[in-house]
Order: structure tokens, then sequence, then C-alpha cells
């Protein structure tokens, strides 16, 4: 059944939430099977944060190269975390969603021959990153929401929608979500078979972060607080060049088309950590690297902070022509044309490895709820993603969700649903309209959990630090209930949605401090200080949190599947 | 750090009153951007203060603006440059874009015009049949060339400073033509002509552009949208001979014909030529209904009698150099700045700059290589 303007309740065989290029896949793989679809988006699609990735997309196209090959790579970046059942999934069907793409119009670069180029990137053994300069997932993005465009009568679109809950129904299936119309605050309940979660990451808990200010783990916690366990959330990835100024992000294809690091002897102080793949080591490997030479004296820029990426080494040419947005990003953000001087960068906050727990169809264990993109953890990640892998992944289990959500929901009746989440949704709204003036500012509290964040649950953590984060969240999510907003109104109010984003991200910071705490080892994206070592005898396993009835975070385990790789020495 | 003022256009549709402004001052070093200034004053003055914003780096489009009157992305206008452009009070004016309805403060409806342009122009590759297994097999430059196009962030900059758009509501616009371009400069495309025919014939389509360059000023991301209606335009005539009935074609033809031959546009000749001559039949009509226009700017001393019908002026050898050498070339130049970085270093330029020093000086300027008006 479509959308019913005239006041019934809307109701989908698949209903996607989130329009970056997981929920986009879905819905085009969803629809394509027959099931009538709707995608909502708390922005229009093309906003979404997918738009941002830079560098490009990994795919074993080139006849000379083998999926097993990518997958290895993937294996090893992940540190042995990652499902090597699911990893193989991934590079095995990457080539045809690559090509799929390219046929819808992706204007992907090409070589001399007029195939596709590829480029190299971190922790690959060989070129495998298909791009369109440096843009490629705004190149991705933008071509999806023309294939949307095209499928308009097949695809509902509800641009601008915030979801404030899912509903689960007393069966225990998720049945469909709650969302608040942005332009009119008018509130509805959609009513669907299956729902998928594509609302991407969590980037805005941690300050500065690479993220854009949607990033605020929206997904995760709806999924937690309707009961389905999150994985890997202590894999916080830190991105080896974000500019020091401001923190954004410089592509790792910067490094891909030859750019050095240097510290302030000038020295190309990768030999040390990484003599094979020097600046194209993982990520993980890279930015703790910089961090020790930071915190050893011997950092650059006025605080001492930074690290030099110097991509004057790299032909004029061939910058102006493949990383044509980050020399525009340093002309226009820190004053430097990066083609003639080198740019100041640092490790920064850039990606969550871990989300809501799915299988490798994209189902989570809550029946009728799927998750695909930045919000899931299949876990292909595991505890470090290498470039160029999340364009891939959410392409592949977007797809893979699509289309299981629709195969489920063709299988079964239209589910009842009762307006009783829609009565409670709207009444915290209303609370939160009608908090007086005496608490803390929404804005104050999220810089407060994203500088403590970012001091605890960064490139190094340790027992001490960790637990204060965890008792900061705690009196954070305290004030957060009365936590105030100026506009009282109904259209676009975008203060109040503040508020609630506030929560999700409190909610998310705790699973990932929690996280953190628990792993007493190093791995991947994980360093611990007081545990500096990998200890696959006790730790060779995901973590997995969820809400233990209440508000307080339980703590279980699940096996690492492996195939054909077993864990050895990670050295790069 | 340094303080700036900022004066925010509001405009609430729930309290039934007009628009207002609203002065904020925001401290933050002069290179921070105009939006972390917006910001500023929400998180610490205001929560109400509408924008729609993501990414800060000029990448995702929401936070489109106009910044003292200028359209641009908050985001990527800095307040030091913004302060230098602000009126004497030295304060920064922001409002909302235009040529689209105000939803609230600074969010405009998108929907209404932006979104429903593109939708019109068919925005989605017909790919060539048969689709290739792998990939289609095309040359390098042409997937850098739609690249540029492919580059809009679709953030509504240039609809907001339209002119025609502003005259012609109906105008498909700068943004859905440069949209237009990424097809039909894409060989993976099956229907170029099709496309190009299409909004040839239709009255708000290229040729409904006035030349403006409003759109080209206005692009944060170098887009340059003027210049895909221009190729569309080139394509459209020189390449499918696609006559519209707007008569832009003939119209382009008759233009170009008159420099070459004036060196100086001489506009009694341009009309009946558009339309085959001053005694063609299509031509007279045509003059007979410009009568006004013509009286008007003769009396208001635009032109003279003499000026306009004798056209004293005849191309230098210069403009005829140019003209031969553009000619000459076995396919067209185009500039595109992802090939070349900037318009400075453009390659093939060089004999048409040579060219251009050999003009005499008033005759042509540097972007008067191209000639059409509409």
């Amino acid at each position: 059944m479509k959308h019913d303007p005239i006041g019934a309740m809307p109701a989908y065989d698949v209903l996607i939430i989130g329009a970056g290029l997981a929920g986009q896949r879905a819905a085009i793989a969803a629809a394509k099977t027959g099931a009538t679809v709707a995608i909502l988006s708390k922005v229009h699609p093309v906003r979404s944060h997918s738009v941002a990735a830079a560098g490009g997309i990994n795919a074993a196209i080139n006849p000379t190269d083998d999926w097993r090959s990518h997958a290895y790579d993937t294996i090893k970046g992940s540190d042995f975390l990652g499902d090597q059942d699911a990893i193989e999934i991934m590079c095995r069907e990457a080539p045809a969603e690559v090509m799929w793409l390219e046929h819808a119009g992706v204007t992907f670069h090409r070589n001399e021959k007029g195939e596709m180029d590829l480029r190299a990137f971190g922790g690959a053994s060989m070129k495998r990153t298909a791009y369109v300069a440096d843009i490629t997932g705004q190149a991705l993005l933008h071509v999806l929401y023309e294939q949307l465009m095209k499928n308009h009568e097949v695809i509902d679109r509800f641009e601008e929608w915030f979801v404030t809950s899912l509903i689960v129904s007393e069966e225990g299936e998720c049945v469909g979500a709650v969302a608040r119309e942005i332009r009119s605050g008018k509130i509805e309940t959609f009513a669907a078979k299956s729902v998928i979660l594509a609302s991407g990451g969590a980037g805005q808990c941690f300050s500065p972060t690479t993220n854009a200010l949607i990033c605020t783990g929206d997904g995760i916690a709806q999924a937690y607080q309707a009961g389905a366990p999150l994985m890997d959330m202590e894999m916080i990835q830190y991105h080896p060049t974000t500019l020091a100024e401001n923190g954004f992000l410089i592509t790792e294809g910067a490094r891909g088309e030859g750019a050095h690091l240097l510290n302030s002897e000038g020295e190309r102080f990768m030999e040390k950590y990484a003599p094979n793949k020097m600046e194209l080591a993982s990520r993980d490997v890279v930015s703790r690297a910089e961090q020790t030479e930071i915190l050893e004296g011997r950092g650059v820029g006025p605080d001492k902070q930074g690290i030099y990426l110097d991509i004057t080494v790299v032909p004029r040419k061939r910058t102006l022509e493949a990383l044509r947005e980050i020399v525009n990003i340093g002309k226009d953000f820190a004053g430097v044309d990066i083609t003639r001087e080198p740019i100041v960068i640092q490790p920064g906050m850039h990606y969550i490895m871990g989300g809501v727990k799915t299988d490798i169809h994209g189902a989570t264990p809550l029946p009728g709820l799927y998750a695909a993109g930045e919000v899931a953890c299949v876990s292909v990640h595991g505890g470090n993603r290498l470039g160029a892998n999340s364009l891939l992944d959410t392409l592949i289990f977007g797809r893979r969700s699509g289309e299981h959500a629709a195969e489920r929901a063709l299988a079964m009746n239209m589910p009842t649903v009762s307006d009783e989440q829609l009565g409670k949704d709207r009444e915290m709204i209303a609370e939160i309209l009608a908090r007086p003036k005496t608490g803390r500012r929404v804005s104050e509290i999220k810089q407060e959990l994203g500088t403590t964040m970012n001091r605890y649950a960064a490139v190094y953590r340790d027992e001490a630090g960790l637990q204060s984060a965890h008792e900061i969240i705690r009196r954070l999510k305290e004030e957060a209930k009365t936590a105030y907003v100026d506009d009282k109104g109904a259209v676009f109010n975008q203060d109040v949605l503040g508020a609630v984003e506030l929560d999700y991200m409190l909610d998310c910071s705790e699973a990932i401090v929690v996280a953190s705490l628990e792993r007493k080892e190093s791995r991947g994206a994980q360093f611990r200080t007081d545990f500096p070592e990998r200890n696959d005898a006790e730790w060779l396993k995901h973590i997995d949190v969820s809400r233990n009835g209440g508000d307080e975070p339980k703590i279980s385990y699940s096996d690492v599947t492996i195939t054909d790789w077993q864990p050895e020495a990670r050295t790069y | 750090m340094a303080e700036f003022k900022l004066k925010i256009r509001r405009y609430d549709p729930e309290a039934g009153a007009a628009p207002y402004w609203d002065e904020h001052t925001v401290d933050l070093e002069p290179h921070r951007s105009v939006l972390e200034g917006i910001l500023q004053a929400r998180n610490e003055n205001d929560g109400s203060i509408g924008v729609r914003c993501s990414c800060r780096s000029a990448i995702c489009g929401s936070c489109g603006v106009r910044v003292n009157g200028k359209p641009g992305l908050a985001c990527h206008t800095h307040l030091d440059d913004a302060l230098a452009s602000a009126g004497e009070d030295g304060v920064i004016e922001v409002e909302p874009m235009g040529n689209m309805p105000i939803i609230k403060d600074l969010i405009v409806d998108m929907d209404a015009v932006h979104w429903k342009k593109i939708q019109r122009v068919t925005p989605w590759l017909i790919g060539k049949e048969p689709v290739p297994e792998r990939e289609y097999i095309v040359s390098r430059e042409s997937m850098i060339d739609v690249t540029q196009s492919m580059a809009c962030i679709q953030c509504g900059a240039c609809v907001s400073d339209c002119l025609s758009m502003e005259v012609d509501p109906l105008f498909v616009g700068p943004a859905a033509l440069a949209k237009t371009y990424r097809f039909v400069g894409d060989p993976r495309d099956a229907a170029h002509e099709q496309r190009l025919k299409d909004l040839g014939e239709d009255k708000h389509g290229i040729y409904d552009c006035t030349h403006c360059f409003k759109c080209i000023e206005a692009c944060p991301k170098g887009v340059a949208p003027m210049n895909q209606i221009m190729r569309l335009r080139r394509i459209a005539g020189n390449d499918f001979h696609i006559k519209d009935r707007n008569n832009g074609e003939r119209h382009e033809a008759a233009f170009v014909k008159n420099i070459e031959k004036n060196g100086i546009l001489h506009e009694a000749d341009l009309l009946p030529d558009s339309y085959g001559g001053k005694f063609h039949p299509r031509a007279v009509p045509e003059l007979i209904s410009s009568l006004p226009i013509v009286m008007t700017a003769l009396l208001r001393r635009k032109m003279t009698p003499g000026k306009a019908l004798l056209h004293p002026h005849k191309a230098p050898d210069g403009v005829k150099r140019i003209f031969e050498v553009v000619e000459g070339r076995d396919e067209r130049n185009e500039f595109n700045l992802y090939i070349s970085g900037t318009d400075a270093n453009n390659e093939g330029t060089a004999e048409v700059a040579e060219a251009i020093e050999t003009a005499e000086p008033a005759g042509v300027a540097p972007d008067g290589t191209e000639g059409s008006s509409a």
C-alpha cells in the first residue's frame, strides 16, 4: 500500500530509515523485487554523509587481482576481528557491484585505454580503488539519487522526516517506526513488514570529528533502545590525516597518490613503524605512529600537535585532476596551496566500525529489523576498516538487506500496528518543549560529551580515563533530561530534534566506553596503554552490548567467524 | 579571536508576522566561516535560528544562503571576507536564498523550485545498448570532463541568483541544465539528441539563458553552469544541427557571423539575421514587434540612428585571426577546471590569447570569444 494522503497510516513492505548510500541502495534493491518501498531521511538524501567519502571504492576488478587478496587485506586490516564469511561475500561481490554503479552512470576515472583506473590505498596489497577524482562518495550518492528519481513511481521518498522510535510489537518484532515531518512538525506512525536502518554513524559523539553534524548515532541508539544488540562498539577509527585547523578530512587518496608524512625533524617517520607499506599502512597503524611522534615531541604546527602531509611530491597536474577537493580545502580552510607547501594534519575521529549487530543478510537478531552501512556491524571491518571499504560495505550490504527484507515482507501479511508509540513520542516532544530555562543548553552538554570522548576514547586509551569518561557520560545523561530548548514552534524546529539527538549520542557514547573498558587488550583501533598487546587467547571475540531492560548496558560475547585465514602477527 | 556582527534575516511562519532582522555578535577567528558564526549564535544565544547545515566543509550543499546579498555556502564564506563585503556599518547580512519560497529563517523550499527543475531534465543516464559486461570503454578526458558537472552539490546558489529565472520562473535554470550536460557530455548516454531537442524546443530551456554569468560567480564548486549551458547550445547547433522553434540555433549563428564581420556587435543586423535576413517573411513581424523597444532606446539615447543603421565599425585583423585559429581546429576546445586547474594555464588558450593581443584593445574582451545571447 502506498502512502495515503487522506490520513490512513502509511504502510509499506519495506521501510528504510536513512537515505545515504546504504539506504538508497537498499531501496532500489527492494523495489526491484516488487515490494512497496518507502525511504525516509532526516535530511534530503544528497545531504547524507556518504557524500563526504572522498577516496574511492575497493574492488578486485583488475584481471590480475583476486577477490581473495582483497579479502585477506581486509581481514588483516581488521586485526583478525572481522567475520570472514561476511568479508568473503563483500569482496567476492565487489566487482559486480562496481560495474552496476558504472552502468548506472558513475563517472569513474579512466586509464589511457578507457578502462576504469585504480589508485593505491592504505592496507591494500595492490592498486584496487576505483575513484571519481576525490569526490567518489558524492558521485556515487548523486548517481543513486538519480536512480531514485528515475524510480519515483515505485519508491516513495519522505525527505526531511526525523525518526523518534522504532516500533516493536508484543510478539517482539519490529513493525515500523514513528517519525516527525520536520517541515510541519506532524508526527506519524509508519507500519512496515520489514524495517531497514541505514542512518549512518555516530561521529558527533566526538569533538572534533570529520563527521557531519547529522551523524548523531540515531539508528544505533534506536536499535539499542528497541532491544537489538550492538557489536564492536569499542572500535573507533581515527583517520591519519585530518586538517589540524578544524578537523576536516584530507583523503587517504593523497597518500595513495604518493604524499609523505613528515615530523618536525623532516623525517619520513613511517619508516620506523611500517617499513614496507610506509604511509599506506592500515589507518590505525598510521594514526598511532603520528600520535607517538606528537607525544614524543616531534609534532609540528603552533602547538606541536600536528604532522606535515607533503603533497608537493605528487606532480601538480595529477593533484589538480585527482585531488581537486583537497586543493580547495587547503586553500579555503587553511590558506595553504597544497601543490606548493606541506599542510599540517593530525589523527581525527572518522568512523565507527561497530554498530547494530547483523548477519550476512543485514538482519539483526530483532526479527523484522535490518541494518546496513555505518549504522551496522556485520562485521566486515572488525578492529579497523581499510580505506575505500566503507563505500563498498554500504552498497553490498545495503543491497543484500534490501533484497532480504523484501523477500521476508512478501511472504507475510501487514502487521497491525497501534498508535501507542506515537502517543509516547508525542509526549516526549511535548515534555522537551515544556522544560524550564533552568537546565543546561543542549549544545553545552554535547560539547562536553565530544571533548570527553576525544580525550579518553581516542587513539590511546586506559582504564582510568575510560572510567572517568563513563562517569561523565552518566552525569551528562542526567543533565540531558532537563536540557532546555529555545524553539517552541512546529515548523522546522531543529532545536527540539537536537535534544532528541543528544539522547541518541549519549547512548552510543556509553556503549563505546563500556565496550572499550571491557576489551582488555590492544587490537585494531583499540590501543590500551595498560594492555598493550593483542591477546588472541582471551579476546579473539566480539563484544556485544545490549540494553538490560533498563538503562544499564549489558555485555555478552560472540564468536569471530574464521574461514580460511588464521590470526597471525600483523606488520606492514 | 575577533568579534563579528551578524544580522540574520528571520521569519517565523507560525508567528503571523513579517520577516525581521536579528543581530548577534559572535567571537571567532577571522578565517572561520559564516556558518560557524551562525552556529555560535544558535548554540549560545538562540536555539531557534533555522539553518540547514551538515558537513561544514562545502560538500553536502545544505547551507546555501546569501551573505551581503551574494549567494553561496555559509560554510564556504570566511568571516573576514564577509566583513570586507559588508556595508559601512560593518554588519554581515545573512539572508535566505532567492528565487525559492522561504519556509523559516534561512531555510528555503528547494523541492518547490530546484528539485522540480532537476526532475524535469530526465536526470538519469540512459545507457547505450548493448550494456557491456564490464565497464563502458570511454576516453579518459570525457569522464574528467563530465566530472566538472558531477561536482555540483545541488546547493541552489546558482538558482538563487539566476536573473532569467527571476523574469521567467519556468526557466529550467542553471543547476538543471548543468545536470543535463552531465548526460549530454557523457559518451555512455544514448539520448544526447533527444535531450537537446527536448530542451532546445522548450521555451524555458537552453535558449532561455541570457548569458549574465551570475551562476558562474555564485557556484561554490566551479561547475560554471552557464558554460555548461553554452556547451549544450554548441552541441545542439554544431553537432546535431537542431533547428529549434525558439530560433536559438539561427540566432547563435547570426551572432557569430555578426562579430566576425563587425568586430563589435551590430545590433540592427542581429535581429533580422536571426530570422533569415531583413526581408525574410519571418523577420518582418519580429522587426515590427521590436519597434517600441527601438524607439525607447533612441529616446533614451542608448543609440543613435546613424550608429545603429550604418555601424561604421569593421572587424580588425586580430578578430579575424581569432576566428581563423578557433575555426581551424579539428575539434572544439572547452575550458575544464578539472583538466587544467585554473583558467590561466588552460592548454590551447595560448594561440587565442596571442590573437587577442594583436586585436584592438576595445574590440574584444578575453571572454568575448564565446558569442551568443538569447
